[in-house]
């Protein structure tokens, strides 16, 4: 459809979002992602019966963890969508990028560019 | 199985300041099957507490290893050498495996990162609830299968109090009482003439009250 | 050891008087003059006053306290004992207490839950239950012995009662618990407020049944309702209690100005009623922060001058 989305937004395809694990969705963040969100079919549509809704349950509880460790569970966002709705998906995609540039970066980056000698441990 | 729930993130933020080096350890029996200090959620935690420390500005030097049990030498000795590499372990075990792990390696601080509640059963998927409080002298052939030490909040062995309402505990609309269910299951066998027997006053010497309790078996020793 | 009236209540249920009992709530204090006021409002009119044992797991002035106050003015004092504070150490311990100091009505309840009251971090203690509590009164005094079998030197002398509460569920065991209670030692049962008369004289009809009212002696329990607050209330969030909708409707259906009056004449009208049923050996009053009110109903109710014996 060629319709344009954020260059800022990298895509990793799943066969379904039932798929996705909530400690998938922490590392992301651990890895420095400002935001994440997952984009399934639509509800009663899902090709594994039910993958999208455990998908929305884990969303839900990867935001409490994500509120407690100080990252905010509202940088992650689950949207669900019919597969050829490229209009949409672009619509969704613009909506996120817009919400995490005002959200602004991820916090453990904040902390990094100001006490960089702080973090000998690092990432695993 | 033994249920737990984690305790709260701040709390074991506070719990661990005092340590750089930590190594989170999981359990693969009851709080596995209760979801809260398995594999799964050792790696969430240990994933949270990483991100918080880097906010610190902290190290995050966070080690993860899952034991089968936390509570048998057997496994608990997998662990010897490991703890060389970490300042102390915040164990997702329950209270029994925190204090084991513990015991085996008492150079180490053993941190407890969930709060023991109860033993108790799955009810339905992530629904879990208490069923038995350990007395010592099981009773359940006479109250038709359902616990009144455990079930009752007031333990009553001559129930119900009357408190009950519409099947449910003057606690909490959500427990059942727990003599309402033995009446019912009674009553289904045929009989609520059993109710009319007084039950004499209880032992609780064989419980938690008559102090920490062992069992032993010699021919078992190696 | 007696106290001027020890035994009254015993004696009047014995000659078949219609016995009048009422409540008395200690203060959340140290002052045993609210215990002296309330006393002199109720002793002309009363065979025998309760004082409540940290009701509602409310810390209050221990009930032992104010029955010996009581006693001392001429009353015959209930001792409430729950089981919820208590082991059986101490339980059986304070009723040789309560005995030595010519307490000789005690009796046995299992108490709300802590989580109700002040202190809901509290541990509960339930080492024995109220059954188990009469069983062990009745031993004490039939036998002289302890619960571990031991002798008594120095026999209690206790008239035993309990409670029972026939609008909790399940509704068809209720008269069984009572009799449960009664076979265990009860010799008197004071009955939870009654607003639903109809479904306490089905209960009692249970209760002639089992011929409970043959071996103890049943007081309905009455309180006036002050409010249509009060009523809703007491439908609402107090555990076992049983107000029929009319009655609120009653209440909501008077200016305010005369909902006392009206509760009032709820209550004499409830008191009427159970006094024609069978079985029934008196009335247990319990008017809670209100103890002012039971001269006016017992006078109305046609029950004073209480015999004196």
């Amino acid at each position: 459809m060629r319709l344009s989305y954020p260059a800022s937004i990298r895509i990793i395809k799943m066969p379904c979002t039932g798929r996705v694990d909530t400690i998938h969705i922490l590392e992301a963040f651990q890895s420095g992602a400002d935001g994440v969100c997952l984009v399934g079919c639509l509800e009663g549509d899902c090709h594994f019966i039910a993958g999208n809704i455990r998908a929305g349950k884990r969303v839900r509880y990867a935001r409490v963890l994500l509120d407690e460790a100080g990252i905010g569970g509202n940088r992650l966002e689950m949207y669900n969508l019919s597969a050829s709705d490229g209009r949409k998906f672009a619509q969704f995609m613009r909506e996120m990028t817009e919400k995490i540039i005002g959200l602004g970066p991820n916090p453990i980056k904040t902390v990094r560019r100001l006490a960089p000698d702080a973090l000998r441990g690092g990432l695993h | 199985m033994i249920v737990a729930d984690r305790k709260p993130f701040d709390e074991i933020m506070k719990m661990i300041a005092p340590y750089e080096r930590i190594l989170l350890l999981g359990c693969n029996e009851c709080v596995t099957v209760c979801a809260v200090g398995g594999t799964k959620e050792t790696a969430l935690l240990a994933s949270q507490i990483r991100m918080k420390r880097q906010m610190e500005g902290r190290a995050a030097d966070v080690g993860e290893r899952t034991l089968e049990r936390q509570c048998d030498p057997e496994y608990a000795n997998t662990l010897a050498g490991a703890l060389d590499d970490y300042d102390a372990v915040l164990s997702l075990a329950c209270g029994c495996g925190v204090q084991f792990i513990s015991e085996s390696y008492p150079g180490v601080p053993v941190l407890p990162a969930v709060n023991t509640r109860f033993m108790g059963v799955t009810v339905e998927a992530g629904v879990w609830a208490e069923r038995c409080q350990g007395c010592g002298n099981c009773v359940l052939d006479r109250t038709c299968g359902i616990c009144p030490v455990a079930r009752c909040a007031k333990s009553i062995m001559n129930g119900p109090c009357g408190g009950s309402h519409g099947g449910a505990c003057e606690v909490n609309d959500d427990i059942p009482c727990a003599w309402q269910l033995i009446i019912d299951r009674l009553k289904a066998k045929g009989g609520l003439q059993a109710y009319s027997d007084i039950e004499k006053a209880r032992d609780w010497s064989t419980s938690r009250d008559g102090g920490p309790r062992k069992r032993i078996r010699e021919d078992m020793a190696l | 050891m007696t106290l001027p009236a020890t035994g009254n209540l015993e004696k009047a249920l014995a000659s078949g008087h219609f016995a009048v009992t009422a409540e008395c709530g200690p203060p959340r204090g140290a002052d045993p003059d609210v215990i002296r006021r309330k006393g002199n409002v109720l002793k002309e009119y009363t065979d025998a006053v309760n004082v409540t044992d940290n009701q509602t797991a409310v810390v209050r002035m221990s009930s032992m306290a104010s029955c010996v106050i009581l006693g001392e003015m001429g009353i015959d004092p209930v001792l409430q004992m729950t089981v919820r504070d208590r082991n059986r150490i101490a339980l059986q311990s304070d009723v040789l207490g309560a005995s030595a100091l010519g307490i000789r009505n005690i009796l046995c309840l299992s108490g709300d839950h802590q989580s109700f009251g002040d202190h809901p971090g509290a541990k509960n203690v339930h080492d024995l239950d109220s059954v188990q509590l009469i069983d062990t009164l009745r031993i004490m005094r039939d036998e002289s012995k302890f619960l571990s079998g031991q002798e008594i030197k120095g026999r209690p002398d206790i008239f035993i009662g309990c409670v029972e509460n026939p609008f909790a569920d399940p509704f068809d065991i209720r008269a069984m618990r009572l009799a449960k209670k009664v076979r265990a030692g009860a010799q008197f049962v004071q009955t939870q407020c009654v607003f639903n008369v109809e479904k306490f004289t089905q209960w009692m009809g249970m209760v002639r049944d089992l011929r409970i009212h043959e071996k103890a002696f049943v007081l309905a329990g009455i309180t006036p309702l002050k409010s249509p607050a009060m009523a809703r209330y007491m439908k609402n969030s107090v555990p076992g209690m049983d107000v029929p909708d009319l009655l609120i409707e009653r209440m909501e259906s008077v200016p305010k100005e005369r909902y006392r009056d009206e509760g009032v004449a709820i209550c004499l009208e409830t008191v009427e009623a159970v006094r024609n049923i069978e079985g029934i050996a008196g009335i247990h009053i319990m008017a809670i922060e209100w103890e002012d009110i039971v001269p006016e109903i017992v006078k109305k109710a046609g029950l004073f001058p209480c015999p004196s014996l």
